[in-house]
């Protein structure tokens, strides 16, 4: 088996278009990538940007949200609140050394089984392209204490 | 009875948190006869060898302003914490970290080569940079280390209480005081603040539309701001909705839009990220290149929204890895 990267995507998909979608993409027996975790939600405007960093922060090497097609909102607009987002949040993202083709946002309606597909295969192939997201682990009291405890154990066995 | 011994410390902040205390006013001496100040670098002579004579605990209260970025404040910070019995986090920085807080943008080493090397204002031809040790003929010289990251107080010890704000209300201060003096404290880890968005209590919030739309995001300057009406509604990049109040919308009476210093409500973990929320839902656009249109125009988003947290903030620093070396 070759030894390659396995990107983990943490996909949100919409309850009305993209998760019937990839459900019909499991009844029609189509293969793709089997990197992604797929979290439902309501609706793509329910996607908080905390999620979608969170997600990141907790080792997600790509972030997939799926939502009905404009216009087509169960909920007449969320999805339009959902680009907005992405948007802004994708700016952020690169600002903050994450790349492009880690976030993305799909338009995917009910009956687009095969489009779940070429989404997640293509989102996978970028993101194994880009390689893992090695993020630092975020201080704390714990996390300082330990790595002073590493840095003197580090010391005391150099001889320092 | 003695009473109780309350300390002030600063660390990587600007110095407006100990303003903050002097503008107690008056107030200020009704606090010193129910306290002890046994620790006060900007005002009274004491010397981190008369805390650290000090029995453990000894101190009932302690006050640090300041985010955490060299080894001294990381070690004082330690001090304070093995010497009292409350640490409160005492404005911004301290609790989320603040505007040196942004230096997570950037490494230790782009930041130094910066400020000595290539700042224009600067000549530096022998390019020196400071360090931690230099031998001079009169001895040994050294300086404390600088960290590569910024942390807010409670990345580097337990913290008991956050008084939040650039500096943090008078207001709020004098109820923290007394609610110490009184006993009268709420859970441990409280923000001592209400909580509640500062458009709940902002004296424009009947100008506020009941839909908010903006088609175009401003700047203070390029426009005659209305005093009467929602910044907002403006077009001015007002952090109110994700903003705790406290602060009597201080900013909002000198018209000009908030900037957050307050942070989050209690239920938000990443301000930066309610406040791109908050401002994207409210871009009246709905297509992609009308949506860029609107939202590009927001100068500096990581400076706008996270200006004072992101030390705290969920990512908390600019990934600075590629994933190189896996394919």
């Amino acid at each position: 088996m070759p030894d390659q990267f396995e990107p983990k995507i943490v996909a949100f998909f919409c309850n009305w278009c993209t998760y019937l979608a990839a459900d019909l993409a499991g009844t029609s027996r189509l293969k793709y990538a089997p990197n992604i975790r797929v979290v439902r939600l309501m609706c793509s405007g329910r996607v908080d940007p905390q999620f979608v960093l969170d997600a990141f922060a907790k080792g997600a090497d790509g972030v997939l949200i799926g939502g009905c097609h404009p216009g087509d909102c169960h909920y007449q607009e969320g999805n339009y609140k959902a680009l907005r987002r992405a948007h802004l949040l994708r700016t952020v993202l690169r600002e903050m050394g994450i790349e492009n083709d880690r976030f993305r946002l799909e338009w995917i309606s009910a009956s687009e089984g095969d489009k779940v597909r070429t989404v997640v295969n293509d989102m996978v192939a970028k993101v194994r392209a880009l390689g893992p997201l090695h993020l630092d682990a975020k201080p704390s009291p714990q996390v300082v204490a330990t790595h002073a405890r590493a840095v003197t154990a580090a010391a005391a066995v150099g001889g320092v | 009875m003695s009473k109780p011994k309350v300390g002030f410390y600063w660390c990587a902040s600007c110095g407006g948190c100990e303003e903050a205390v002097v503008d107690l006013a008056e107030d200020v001496l009704r606090v010193v006869e129910a306290v002890d100040i046994a620790f006060w670098p900007v005002a009274l002579d004491f010397k981190r060898a008369d805390v650290a004579a000090m029995a453990d605990g000894e101190m009932a209260v302690c006050f640090v302003n300041g985010a955490v970025r060299t080894s001294e404040q990381e070690e004082m910070a330690r001090l304070m914490r093995l010497k009292s019995q409350l640490i409160i986090a005492f404005g911004s920085c301290s609790h989320m970290g603040g505007i040196p807080g942004l230096a997570n943008m950037t490494d230790r080493e782009t930041l130094l080569r910066r400020v000595y090397q290539e700042v224009p204002s600067v000549a530096n031809p022998d390019c020196i940079l400071p360090q931690e040790r230099c031998e001079v003929s009169q001895g040994s010289l050294t300086l404390p280390a600088l960290h590569d990251t910024v942390s807010s107080l409670d990345q580097m010890i337990p913290v008991d209480y956050y008084l939040p704000g650039c500096p943090p209300p008078v207001k709020l201060i004098k109820d923290a005081v007394t609610a110490i003096l009184q006993g009268a404290m709420p859970p441990k880890g409280s923000v001592l603040a209400p909580d509640v968005a500062l458009c709940t209590d902002c004296p424009r919030k009947d100008s506020k539309p009941e839909r908010l739309l903006v088609s175009a995001f401003k700047r203070p300057h390029e426009i005659q701001i209305d005093p009467a009406k929602c910044l907002l509604e403006q077009g001015l990049l007002c952090m109110g909705p994700v903003t705790r109040s406290g602060c009597d919308a201080a900013c909002i009476d000198g018209n000009m839009p908030c900037t957050g210093c307050l942070g989050p409500t209690g239920r938000v973990r990443d301000f930066g990220a309610k406040a791109l929320s908050a401002v994207a839902s409210i871009a009246d656009a709905t297509e992609e290149s009308k949506i860029a249109g609107v939202l590009d125009k927001i100068v500096d988003p990581i400076g706008t929204f996270y200006r004072y947290s992101l030390p705290t903030s969920i990512l908390f620093k600019r990934n600075r890895h590629d994933g190189n070396g896996w394919h």
